[in-house]
């Protein structure tokens, strides 16, 4: 018994060393990519305004990529730690996908971040532009490979399992682009997108509140709003690609999420209930007729599998998937208003006077992030109860650790990142209030950080000369 | 045959590298509140900050590399050092954020608790490094696939040694970085403190030097047996002339650069007497490297992508290096 319970708490610290994490980099994601299109604007305008704004921003992305470093870093070794027999058997697979994300991506962010955050007076306006879109290559290529490895534990092909039960690679083509990998990867970048767009909207609406002159709020509100009546659609319809294809992969997780036990023509929707593991049944359920079946199969009388299909021992935790999918969809749907309205206001000549609009803006600043964590929820406890779906149980994965051992390291967790992430989450809010100067600085570090060999006036001047 | 040979050499590398870069990284954190005076600590932490990123990934190469092509190393190897590792990642985390957090303290205080962060997160990370280091070198238990030892195995005299010689040895590291990057007062005192830690670190070389071979009668013969005492013997003579040469370019006020060399040099000799004793193992005392090894496709397939984009990234970091080149002003002031 205890054996399972260390598992549970294995799975407990995971679950919350990459909530905690997953935020961050979907964060860095969006911010290193909005960066760059601040700064080719101020190249290509020379608006003093997009500087202002990639300043301001920039502080803030120094903040959020250090802490996403060192979670990461946690992440890279918790495989080994928490599931050892995991990496000893998807290691062959798993392991060089991730070797590619640090050769691609991490060292590229690590080189080049220095020169993006505090290297603007030492290098060219082409050599510092040519850093922040590496950084941002760079985050979009971690994406691609990480999502490459989590795809292929929820749809693995391209491998043959040794007679110990290792993965054995085959096919490295098939295992990368693994069926689910585009789908995931597409809306998890859109995701990131999104999340950074309501969070810089937010911050632009609080300073437009204040003062609906000011020209770096605009600029941040407006290109926020652009952003949700443009690419928030476009999520919900790569969702419902990305639904499509885990009913034909992982139709458990689809059973689970929707709530539907029983399998029969014309599936209705269950737009909310409680679905009860044990009676084997969907609880206080308001349905709408074929709905379901019409989204999952574009066809009004179209069958979808119930969770009484799979054995109970193959089930994935329908109530989380279930609760977690709704958040997600309706906070997209939220998205989507919002974008719809600003779009409205804008056509009026009304976005930047408009009082309850940068209200609601304001009240959905962390909307992202809670849809990408259910989301996320959705996708991994519903490719439970396996690490890789159908071949390896996670009570198979674990590492051969006690109980203690895990609870201690999961109490140690909780006491760091409640003091680091508290802390930065406060820095975080403490910039954000702060309203965007004109003529707005760089990262604090970045000052000081002047040699004598690079500008010897100066240092000559100060007295300092080598 | 040859790529776990190739892959041992990489992962080794990576390993290496991290040590040389990072070391400085959590030696100039080490000594952080050795410094009192607030200018001297934001040179301190200026001299770092736009490079520490890049080295902490070598970390992360030498841990996701050794996930991707000894995985059997990796899953035995985290389990049996899982208080050290876990304590290592939570300490680095510390650090990690102290570069920024200490700037954005709002108050005073708060600003002093997170200097007292980052240096006690670098130096109990250096430490950890120790330990696992003396872990690993004393050997762990494995039964079948699994981790088959206790929970404080790894925790020896031996292991303790370790652990402080690391913290020695990195504090070395960031003494001599400083006293390449910095000048005036702060550069004085950072001689000083490299003399004292040159003295330490010598003497802890000479310890675990010693200590090592007892562990295993494998490592015994390996250094004092014949024909590999050929091999052997140049290491120690080499030891000795860096430990010379450190302390002569120490009390010469031309030489900058030469005390982090003669620093990084006894740890890369250090790390090839390292070398010398495992080799080819990879988890004292039975694994080898081909008995970790993942399969030929895992191990070719990353190895490409190793071979063009290592170069590259040596490249671009020693651009990012070289940008951020020169002394750092004293007492000039962020905003």
């Amino acid at each position: 018994m205890s054996g399972v319970d260390a598992v549970l708490l294995a799975r407990a610290q995971f679950a919350f060393t990459i909530g905690f994490h997953i935020v961050l980099p979907a964060f860095s994601i969006g911010l290193a990519s909005y960066l760059a299109v601040l700064e080719a604007l101020w190249l290509a305008t020379g608006r003093s305004v997009y500087l202002d704004v990639f300043q301001y921003w920039l502080k803030i992305f120094a903040v959020v990529f250090g802490m996403g470093v060192v979670s990461g870093l946690v992440m890279a070794y918790e495989f080994g730690t928490n599931w050892a027999r995991f990496s000893d058997k998807a290691g062959p697979v798993i392991g060089p996908l991730m070797g590619y994300e640090v050769l691609t991506a991490f060292f590229l962010e690590g080189g080049f971040l220095g020169i993006m955050l505090f290297g603007r007076e030492r290098v060219g306006r082409a050599v510092h532009f040519i850093a922040t879109a590496l950084v941002a290559i760079g985050t979009l290529t971690s994406a691609f490979w990480i999502l490459a490895a989590n795809s292929w534990m929820q749809t693995p092909q391209g491998h043959t399992l040794s007679p110990d039960g290792r993965f054995l690679p085959d096919d490295w083509w098939a295992i990368i682009f693994n069926p689910s990998f585009p789908y995931r990867l597409v809306h998890m970048v859109i995701a990131s997108y999104l999340s950074v767009a309501f969070t810089v909207g937010a911050v632009g609406a609080y300073h437009l509140l204040r003062d609906a002159q000011s020209q770096a709020p605009r600029v941040m509100f407006s290109m926020a709003m652009w952003m949700a009546v443009l690419v928030a659609p476009v999520q919900m319809v790569v969702g419902d690609l990305h639904g499509l294809n885990t009913r034909q992969y992982q139709p458990a997780k689809i059973a689970a999420l929707e709530g539907d036990w029983e399998t029969r023509p014309g599936t209705p929707l269950i737009l909310f209930g409680m679905p009860d593991m044990q009676q084997e049944r969907t609880d206080w359920a308001v349905e709408i007729p074929h709905l379901g079946a019409l989204i999952l199969t574009h066809d009004w009388n179209g069958t979808v599998q119930g969770l009484k299909e799979f054995p109970p021992a193959d089930r994935p935790n329908s109530p989380v998937v279930f609760w977690a999918f709704r958040i997600m969809v309706g906070l997209g749907l939220l998205m989507v208003g919002v974008g719809l309205w600003a779009a409205w206001l804008r056509a009026r000549g009304r976005l930047y006077t408009a009082r309850w609009l940068p209200r609601a803006v304001l009240a959905m600043a962390p909307s992202g992030y809670v849809a990408l964590l259910a989301g996320w929820t959705v996708t991994e406890v519903g490719r439970q109860p396996f690490t890789v779906h159908g071949l390896l149980r996670t009570v198979d994965s674990a590492s051969p650790i006690g109980l203690p051992g895990v609870a201690a390291s999961l109490a140690g967790i909780v006491v760091v990142y409640t003091i680091i992430f508290g802390s930065g989450f406060y820095f975080l809010i403490r910039m954000m209030r702060r309203p965007p100067q004109v003529g707005e600085s760089g990262p604090p570090i970045g000052v000081p950080t002047r040699s004598a060999g690079i500008t010897p006036a100066a240092a000559l001047q100060d007295g300092q000369a080598p | 045959m040859t790529l776990p040979v190739v892959w041992a050499g990489l992962i080794a590398f990576a390993v290496l590298a991290y040590v040389l870069l990072d070391g400085f990284d959590l030696g100039v954190g080490i000594l952080f509140t050795a410094e009192r005076r607030e200018a001297d600590r934001d040179v301190m932490v200026n001299s770092i900050a736009p490079v520490w990123d890049g080295n902490e990934t070598w970390l992360v190469f030498g841990g996701g590399g050794l996930f991707a092509v000894f995985p059997f190393a990796y899953a035995v190897i985290m389990p049996a050092l899982y208080p050290a590792i876990v304590t290592m990642l939570l300490a680095l985390m510390f650090r990690g954020v102290g570069f920024e957090f200490r700037f954005r303290a709002t108050t005073e205080r708060g600003r002093i608790w997170w200097d007292r962060a980052f240096c006690a997160g670098s130096t109990i990370a250096a430490f950890c490094q120790g330990l696992v280091l003396g872990g690993l070198l004393q050997g762990i238990h494995v039964e079948g696939r699994d981790y088959a030892g206790g929970w404080w195995d790894w925790l020896t005299g031996f292991t303790v040694l370790c652990g402080v010689a690391v913290v020695a040895g990195y504090a070395l590291q960031g003494a001599c970085w400083l006293v390449w990057r910095s000048q005036g007062g702060l550069q004085d005192r950072c001689r000083s403190h490299a003399r004292r830690l040159g003295i330490a670190m010598l003497g802890f070389i000479v310890v675990v030097s010693l200590w090592t071979p007892l562990l295993n009668p494998i490592f015994m013969q390996r250094w004092f047996g014949w024909p590999g005492i050929l091999l052997t013997s140049p290491v120690p003579i080499l030891v000795a002339l860096v430990a010379w040469l450190l302390w002569r370019s120490l009390a010469s006020p031309l030489h900058h650069a030469t005390p982090l060399l003669c620093a990084q040099a006894w740890f890369v000799l250090c790390y090839a007497g390292l070398g010398i004793s495992l080799w080819p193992l990879i988890v004292p005392p039975d694994i080898t490297i081909w008995d970790a090894a993942a399969p030929a496709a895992s191990q070719k397939f990353l190895l490409v992508g190793a071979v063009v984009l290592i170069p590259v990234i040596l490249g671009y970091t020693g651009y990012a290096y070289w940008v951020f080149r020169g002394k750092l002003q004293a007492g000039a002031h962020y905003h």
